[in-house]
């Protein structure tokens, strides 16, 4: 290797691909606080204006300034595009210009067409005839495969959000690679994996094989791709300029081609740190240049579009990419993960504002330096923008070089990846339980014909044997169509430069949900505690309950009925643990809804707690609105209780509370009297 | 022993350090105009809960109060209830829990021993007091609060000489309690607190005025507009002179202390508390 890597303390990084072995020998914890941080230059501001002022126009727009129709987004699709060239430092669009929309047809030509209509574009009729009768698309094959049954749970609810139309994303490539060893590098890793396999040729190695060489594909169009942009990847980064250009062009070749529904950065701010240290000591360049370096690199993020539907955008609550980065956390030695570029990237929220893009998610452990903990405090105040996860519950699963997909899925990166796999409605599946398999909404029989609940008072053995029997049902139906998903993802839209920043044999999530927690819990909780009567239409189907008699509902720390939720959780999950996983994914679950509840609502009946068909469910783990009576801390402590071995996909809570009840103005009280009398001069 | 506990709130971010399981007492002999719990004032009623009952409650959640949090009494006044806020405390204490009250100290007196001795064990089990002094001026306090004043500086005193860590708390409200002299005064006074740990200034709001309709009570703040965070530091700035002030004072009479010393001359013993 040449000089690029001088000055670098050496190790098993050199000899394997191992960006974790070239992080922990050279990367300098860092525990002082904000001050050494650097403003935006003059450069950054007129960018961030003229980014401004398209954003502006976006709107005014409708909501897409431009989309491309006629060519199809690859690596190499597009020739370079620029917001102004002579002072962006960090470059790359998904297309030639800022602001147009790329098209991905690969997850399904129908979504394509369907994003542009109605944005009043039109895909061009070649396009369209060549992917619907020459090309087939993952959409195509799935609906190919698909019975009677999956259909029927498609569209009674039951089982929502698929992503059998469109991108299934959650996979992070290792990005930090293509910087640490360059495309030729890693290509020639690549060769010697694909001649690993032997000659034994099950369809395991072929489809290994086959892959290996579409990823070997994807790395050299990387090149090319770079290439276009005036810079020569095929050789290591050598100064902390290239090597964050690196990684960005790297994580843009995914954006291209990928229209996922998470495409998460990884853990990069560290890795950069090294090249950072290495140039403020060579004097190479200053802190200002370096946090210039990723004000544009931020910038870059912010800017990533998508072609989408008014459907999709209302599942997933506005159009987001979720770029996730995952800053600090703590190392298994003991030493913290944060660095200044840990800092620097906080930062960004100074010197370009607030934004939801990139999705700055810190890994927060009791450890981290209090000089990091004060500035994210600072900046969590200031942007209301950051993401907090726990570094101390995820560590002991993942290691210390794992990152964040969307908002919560954890992985190693560049060794583990998900299949992401949306979710089962947990209160739809009691309600078929009550009505033996019929949609208490459409009135048809969705799941099997078992006997529904009868007499006039629901008994709580009663309903509990049968919800265990339909968990069990929906459980075989809902990892079928997983299956089936994403074996054609991988056919047909295969992640082939994301997977080429993989090792050979990864570790495979195969990622389930649930949605409807809380409805679940508190109408167990209402059936065992209180009086429930069922309310049958004509037909017989239980559409509405009367319920009487106070019962224990979930978020108030009230171990009766959070043990309920804690148990639905446990069962759902060992009943996905029982069937075969595509690619024998290591099957998880999370309990995540964000946004979408909403829509879990509306398409959901009365429920025996109370809730009114439409009614939103809460989001995640949260309990029902207003059910949590007893304080904060009595709603945290039940959500606290969800295993997390049992749904280590994730357990999300969203906690809104107003700034001035989470502690006072740092100028109004300082909490320490000698800083007041030092400072109020 | 039973106290009255008017609520319990399990997750109190602004009444002490950390994150603290507050405690709020039933009853108050002081009618504050501006007081934002007037449905804490009446003496009884409210729950009824043992000492032993209320630590459980914390134990089950102490995990979100074992960094830098604690237990904090408030109300109402709990001195009120002076012999369960001694229990609840002392029994806190032998669990390790960070205690703290949050008093207008109202209740004190020095003069009286069977009280004193109550105060002077609560002292041995309190980490922190949070007394709220209303009004430096005796009158001025009067017309605010009803009650004197002279007992409450008193306690602030008291509190020093038992050297129990102390934060102050005052409100500012416009037009009564944000006249720089006074401001100054409070500094003044307070500056001369060997144990004075913090200054916590509070801009007067019009959040309570929902609560004195419900209980048909009278409003005497009406048309008293909320302050500015703006104006509460501008306050806390005057505040803070005064406490420079005295801390000068007290440094220059110090440093003839030493000169006497060096001299070889006992110097007459300064009340540094004022």
């Amino acid at each position: 290797m040449g000089s690029e890597w001088n000055g670098f303390v050496g190790g098993e990084w050199q000899r394997v691909i191992d960006v974790r072995d070239f992080i922990q020998k050279n990367y300098t914890p860092y525990e002082g606080d904000d001050a050494f941080l650097a403003g935006p230059t003059q450069n950054t501001k007129d960018l961030w204006n003229q980014v401004m002022d398209l954003s502006k126009k976006e709107r005014e727009a409708g909501g897409v300034l431009d989309m491309d129709t006629k060519v199809v987004s690859t690596l190499t699709s597009h020739g370079p595009g620029y917001l102004d060239k002579d002072k962006e430092t960090i470059v790359g669009f998904q297309t030639d210009k800022p602001f147009k929309r790329g098209m991905n047809v690969y997850g399904g030509i129908r979504m394509a067409m369907k994003a542009c209509e109605d944005n009043g574009y039109k895909v061009d009729p070649e396009i369209v005839e060549f992917f619907t009768k020459h090309r087939k698309t993952h959409n195509a094959g799935v609906f190919d495969v698909y019975d009677a049954e999956i259909r029927r749970c498609r569209t009674n609810h039951i089982i929502t959000g698929l992503p059998d139309a469109y991108g299934r994303g959650r996979i992070i490539g290792d990005y930090r690679r293509v910087a640490l060893y360059g495309t030729d590098r890693l290509i020639e890793d690549k060769k010697a994996q694909k001649e690993s396999f032997g000659n034994v040729y099950t369809d395991d190695v072929i489809r290994g094989k086959e892959e290996i060489a579409e990823q070997i594909r994807a790395l050299q169009e990387l090149t090319q791709m770079a290439a276009s942009y005036g810079f020569d990847i095929s050789k290591p980064a050598s100064n902390v300029q290239e090597a964050i250009q690196w990684t960005y062009f790297g994580y843009l070749g995914a954006v291209k081609e990928q229209n996922g529904a998470a495409m998460s950065l990884g853990r990069t701010s560290t890795f950069l740190d090294v090249y950072a240290e290495r140039d403020l000591a060579n004097g190479t360049f200053t802190e200002e240049q370096i946090q210039e370096f990723i004000d544009h690199f931020i910038m870059k993020l912010r800017l990533v579009k998508f072609a989408r539907t008014p459907e999709y955008n209302q599942i997933f609550a506005g159009d987001p990419v979720w770029v996730t980065e995952s800053l600090g956390g703590m190392g298994t030695d003991g030493r913290t993960l944060v660095t200044k570029m840990s800092f620097r990237y906080l930062n960004t929220l100074n010197n370009l504002g607030t934004a939801p893009e990139p999705n700055l998610t810190v890994l927060w452990s009791t450890r981290l330096p209090m000089g990091w903990k004060q500035f994210c405090a600072k900046m969590s105040i200031k942007s209301s923008s950051i993401q907090y996860e726990n570094d101390d519950l995820m560590r002991p699963y993942h290691g210390d070089d794992y990152g964040i997909a969307c908002c919560v899925s954890s992985m190693v990166i560049g060794k583990e990846m998900q299949f992401f796999g949306a979710r089962a409605n947990l209160a739809k599946c009691l309600l078929y339980a009550i009505n033996g398999g019929v949609d208490e909404c459409t009135g048809v029989q969705v799941g099997p014909k078992y006997r529904p609940v009868e007499g006039d008072v629901l008994d709580y053995d009663d309903v509990m044997a049968k919800f265990d029997d339909m968990m069990e049902w929906l459980a075989g139906v809902y990892v079928s169509a997983l299956n089936i998903i994403h074996y054609m993802h991988d056919k047909y839209a295969y992640e082939r430069i994301q997977m080429a920043l993989h090792d050979r044999d990864v570790k495979r999530y195969f990622a389930t949900g649930v949605a409807g927690l809380s409805v679940v819990a508190d109408s167990l909780s209402a059936i065992k505690y209180a009086t429930v009567k069922p309310i049958r239409n004509e037909q017989g189907v239980v559409v509405s309950y009367e319920t009487t008699g106070d019962f224990p509902k979930y978020g108030n720390n009230d171990d009766r009925v959070d043990s309920i939720a804690t148990y639905v959780v446990t069962t759902f999950m060992d009943k996905i643990r029982k069937h075969h996983t595509y690619r024998n994914g290591i099957p998880t679950q999370s309990i995540l809804t964000i946004t979408s509840n909403v829509t879990y609502g509306k398409n959901t009946g009365d429920t025996p707690c109370g809730r009114k068909h439409g009614a939103p469910f809460a989001p995640g783990a949260n309990p029902l609105h207003q059910r949590d009576t007893h304080g904060a801390v009595a709603s945290l402590s039940s959500v606290a209780k969800i295993p997390f071995r049992d749904a280590q996909d994730g357990i999300s809570n969203t906690f809104t509370i107003i700034p001035g009840a989470l502690g006072k103005e740092d100028q109004v009280f300082a909490g320490d009297i000698e800083i007041d009398l030092s400072q109020n001069q | 022993m039973i106290g009255h506990i008017h609520s319990i709130e399990t997750f109190g971010t602004v009444d002490g350090p950390g994150t603290r399981f507050v405690v709020f007492f039933k009853g108050c002999p002081m009618r504050c105009a501006y007081c934002h719990n007037p449905d804490t004032w009446e003496l009884g009623g409210g729950e009824e809960w043992t000492a032993d009952k209320i630590l459980e409650y914390y134990d089950e959640n102490k995990e979100f109060y074992m960094n830098n949090g604690g237990i904090t009494a408030t109300g109402g006044e709990p001195t009120v209830q002076i012999d369960f806020l001694l229990e609840l405390f002392t029994k806190a204490k032998e669990k390790g829990i960070h205690t703290c009250l949050d008093t207008s100290g109202i209740m004190f007196r020095r003069n009286e021993p069977a009280i004193l001795a109550k105060y002077d064990a609560l002292c041995k089990v309190t980490d922190l007091v949070m007394l709220d002094i209303k009004h430096i001026d005796p009158e001025g306090h009067k017309k605010l609060t009803l009650q004197p004043n002279d007992n409450i500086l008193d306690f602030a005193r008291y509190l020093d000489e038992q050297r129990v860590p102390l934060w102050i708390r005052h409100v500012i409200v416009p037009g009564i309690t944000d006249q720089v002299d006074e401001l100054t005064r409070l500094g003044y006074f307070i500056g001369g607190l060997s144990n004075l740990k913090a200054l916590d200034v509070l801009p007067y709001h019009t959040m309570g005025i929902v609560k004195y309709e419900k209980l048909g009570i009278e409003y005497r703040l009406k048309g008293v507009e909320a302050l500015t965070n703006k104006d509460a530091i501008e306050a806390k700035k005057h505040i803070l002179d005064g406490i420079r002030k005295r801390r000068a004072e007290l440094n220059q009479s110090h440093e003839l202390e030493e000169q006497h010393k060096v001299d070889g001359v006992n110097p007459a013993s300064h009340d540094t508390v004022g």
